[in-house]
């Protein structure tokens, strides 16, 4: 009998024909298998964002299995025995069953909030990434925008999770969300009836909290996430400034293999990360909150990090209350609901405000060091100096405690250094960034410092510089124009010695080759191919 | 005695036996001088042994114990708190009516002496023993009385026992203590320097003193707020469930002192592992 011979190695080609023919997928799928993206570490900040997310909606989804929205009084009688015969709400019930009765339940819960921090966090690094280097430049103002909405939308995610268990501290939380709707004018009363359903607590709003954040805000967030890939898609990356780069080019690697390969590895780093976090560390232990009840406020009682920043302005706003006739604007009204308006749709036009004022109508696809506009890191500096002394003060208390400060003293230097350091932060970066301005221009105009010391005839003593160009009649090097990249600033760097690694992966890191611009893969000579055929 | 027998049954005889004639005026005088004298003597002895004489101390005589405790305390307490505990304005309060559960907890943990005049005593290595500090406690209570620690030495409820005791503990914790403390009894801040100190390494006797004296800054649990019950299972919740690092969700619990040590954990170690590794995969070119 003879058996007919299957070629195992030509089953993909097969299969890809087959799929080919039927839905002619090969011309778009090259476009996109094709695409180049450039390779910069600071450019995959928004991917542990997007990863991130991935791993909320997984773990998400596992947790909705088990969570009742209900805020049903039930007398607990679970394995915990510090809370048996406790009266509570079945959304807390729930939430503790989840966390010591179901499998893996607690460990769920906790990479779903550890990544909900991380997710925060990476779009606040991603967001400094692309202020700083100016990615947010034309073409790509929208998507700035976006990114500062979904920042937002994150914000209200985060809360409406974080008040879904019903325990002590989310309970405290949402009091204060109440308080600071109560404190607008006029509409405040109304406003927050509507949310609650009538007085604070009321029955509904962990029913009401439930649907936003499972549905309402995710689904948002997928749509917007879904934009702002899109559009940097269709927009295409910005990239560094370097050799063969230009305003019109993109350099890189293809999607397929090695971008997507680093991807898919980059995703099982965040998960990993995400998991060894859930695994050693303890996060928001609701057990110990106990469910909530209004006389019950802890001590330490904050809001998860991203939220801080609120809670530390209203911390250091003294206390001043504004009576207009029979009505009264309570000082809570300042920080909590102009503030925290102003600081999160303000920076939503910093691309427009910046355009206008420096009247830039081009488009840019190359990205600026932030040596080389130095007002925009002073702004970006100021900002995160702000921020940062916002969220230091809404922990001011456990920072007062556990070094020893007066709270009273911590509140102060929050209230002074909320108006001295942001200045401050503006004035020496923008001092840094012409230092280093100046540094590479030197540079440029003078050569590389050679540490070799000349003695001339008449006993001076120069040091001899290395003209990165050439040079006029004298020897003396033709100032090079600033191309904003890199300039080699040691000796080593243009190829004098031999190559030093930059940066921390010195035992794992071959040193290149020759010379080359980071991020540029090293020049080496036409090597001998072999053609992969199947071997028949 | 034998000389005293005959005249102690004359007075008997005298006194029972019915007299047949009329006294003599000087025996009438001289009776009713007597039964004036006794009245008075009466009168005054009832009132001495029943009012609160101002100078009632000067005569209470100090038990062995509370003479010793004396001595430790004119040698190192005298300076602040004053000649018989009476206070020093500025320095120190008087300690009349503390009671000897108050000294327990502020000497036994260290707090006092105190090491300089500051917003509060702080923890720290006990000065005195055990049994200087009993003698001190005497002697402060013998001066003024006050509140004692149980004399039974029971300061935790029994779980096999009362199994419900832990839950209870929980409840009265969270709208007793952790306005200050925290949920997780790591201390908390307040005001101008002053503080609540971490629970974790605090032994029943001293969170009963605590409670029972309101030292510091803490406010009195007396037994009319916190039943003697009510306080064995605060502690024992203290004990049990917040001590014994009862911490399911992990190798470290971050402290337990909620979003601020989290937000350090998640830039911490979360940024920092994925810059790391961002800046590998990129560097894989």
């Amino acid at each position: 009998m003879k058996r007919k011979k299957v070629d195992l190695a030509q089953a993909p080609v097969t299969f890809a024909k087959g799929v080919d023919e039927r839905y002619k997928a090969a011309t778009p799928l090259r476009g996109l298998l094709n695409k180049v993206f450039p390779d910069h570490w600071s450019f995959l900040l928004g991917e542990i964002a997007l990863f991130s997310f991935i791993i909320l909606l997984l773990t998400g989804v596992f947790l909705t299995l088990f969570f009742d929205p209900s805020m049903k009084e039930v007398a607990y009688e679970g394995p915990y025995s510090a809370l048996r015969g406790t009266e509570m709400s079945a959304a807390y019930e729930s939430s503790l069953r989840l966390s010591f009765e179901v499998r893996g339940g607690l460990f769920m819960r906790q990479m779903h909030h550890w990544a909900a921090l991380l997710f925060m966090a990476s779009i606040v690094v991603h967001m400094a990434r692309i202020f700083f280097t100016g990615a947010f430049r034309k073409p790509r103002e929208a998507n700035w925008a976006i990114g500062v909405v979904l920042f937002l939308l994150g914000f209200l995610a985060g809360f409406t999770g974080y008040s879904l268990p019903d325990d002590g501290l989310s309970g405290t939380g949402l009091r204060i969300a109440s308080a600071i709707m109560l404190s607008i004018p006029v509409a405040g009363t109304w406003i927050s009836a509507s949310i609650f359903g009538g007085e604070f607590p009321g029955h509904l709003i962990i029913g009401r909290f439930y649907i936003a954040h499972v549905l309402l805000i995710p689904g948002g967030l997928l749509a917007l996430i879904s934009v702002h890939l899109g559009l940097v898609f269709a927009q295409k990356h910005t990239q560094w400034p370097g050799p063969m780069r230009t305003n019109t080019n993109v350099v890189g690697e293809r999607m397929f293999p090695r971008y997507a390969l680093k991807q898919g590895g980059f995703f099982m780093a965040v998960f990993g990360t995400v998991a060894l976090m859930a695994g050693l560390f303890q996060i928001n232990p609701i057990w110990l909150f106990g469910p909530y009840r209004a006389s019950e406020v802890s001590s330490a009682s904050q809001p998860d990090w991203y939220v801080m920043f609120m809670d530390g302005l209203v911390r250091l706003m003294p206390n001043w209350q504004i009576y207009i006739g029979d009505y009264s604007i309570p000082p809570l009204f300042w920080p909590a609901v102009v503030g925290l308006g102003a600081l999160t749709t303000v920076p939503m036009f910093y691309p427009w405000i910046e355009a206008r004022r420096l009247k830039d109508k081009t488009v840019h696809n190359l990205l600026q060091r932030p040596r080389d506009n130095p007002e925009r890191v002073g702004i970006g500096a100021m900002s995160l100096a702000f921020f940062m002394v916002a969220t230091l003060s809404g922990g001011n208390d456990v920072i007062a405690d556990k070094f020893h400060i007066s709270l009273n003293a911590m509140t102060w230097a929050g209230r002074i250094g909320l108006l001295i350091l942001p200045p401050l932060a503006y004035y020496i970066s923008v001092r840094v960034c012409l230092g280093l301005q100046q540094h590479d221009r030197e540079v440029l105009a003078h050569g590389v410092e050679t540490g070799i010391i000349r003695r001339l005839p008449n006993g001076q003593f120069i040091e001899v510089h290395q003209p990165l160009g050439p040079v006029d009649d004298h020897g003396h090097p033709i100032p090079l124009e600033y191309g904003g990249w890199v300039v080699p600033k040691k000796m080593n760097r243009v190829g004098a010695l031999a190559p030093a690694i930059k940066g921390f992966f010195f035992p794992v890191e071959k040193p290149a080759e020759a010379p080359v611009s980071p991020g540029m893969p090293p020049v080496t000579g036409q090597e001998k191919r072999e053609e992969i055929t199947t071997g028949r | 005695m034998t000389s005293g027998s005959p005249a102690g049954r004359w007075r008997f005889r005298g006194v029972l036996a019915r007299r047949r004639t009329a006294p003599s005026r000087a025996r009438r005088r001289l009776g009713a001088a007597a039964r004036m004298l006794a009245a008075l003597a009466l009168a005054g002895g009832v009132y001495t042994a029943f009012a609160p004489g101002a100078f009632a101390e000067d005569t209470t005589q100090l038990s062995a114990t509370a003479q010793e405790g004396k001595q430790l305390y004119d040698n190192s307490c005298i300076t602040c708190h004053g000649r018989d505990a009476q206070g020093v304005t500025g320095r120190g309060p008087s300690l009349i009516g503390v009671g000897s559960a108050s000294v327990e907890f502020q000497v036994g943990t260290g707090r006092m002496p105190m090491t300089r005049q500051e917003a509060q005593a702080e923890e720290k290595k006990p000065q005195f023993d055990k049994t200087q500090t009993k003698q001190l406690g005497q002697y402060i209570q013998e001066l003024g009385g006050g509140p004692q620690l149980p004399s039974d030495g029971k300061y935790t409820e029994d779980l096999k026992e009362n199994p419900e005791a832990l839950a209870r503990g929980g409840e009265l914790f969270r709208v007793n203590c952790t306005s200050c403390h925290g949920f997780g009894g790591g201390g908390g801040a307040l005001s101008s320097g002053k503080y609540a100190p971490a629970l974790h390494d605090a032994s029943p006797e001293t969170l009963y003193a605590a409670m029972l004296t309101g030292p510091q800054n803490m406010p009195v649990f007396g037994d009319n707020q916190l039943t003697p019950e009510q306080k064995r299972e605060i502690i024992t919740y203290v004990t049990v469930q917040l001590q014994q690092d009862k911490d399911p969700g992990g190798l470290f619990n971050l402290g337990r002192y909620g979003p601020v040590t989290e937000g350090l954990a998640i830039f911490g170690v979360g940024i920092t592992i994925l810059v790391f590794t961002a800046l590998w995969i990129a560097g894989k070119s």
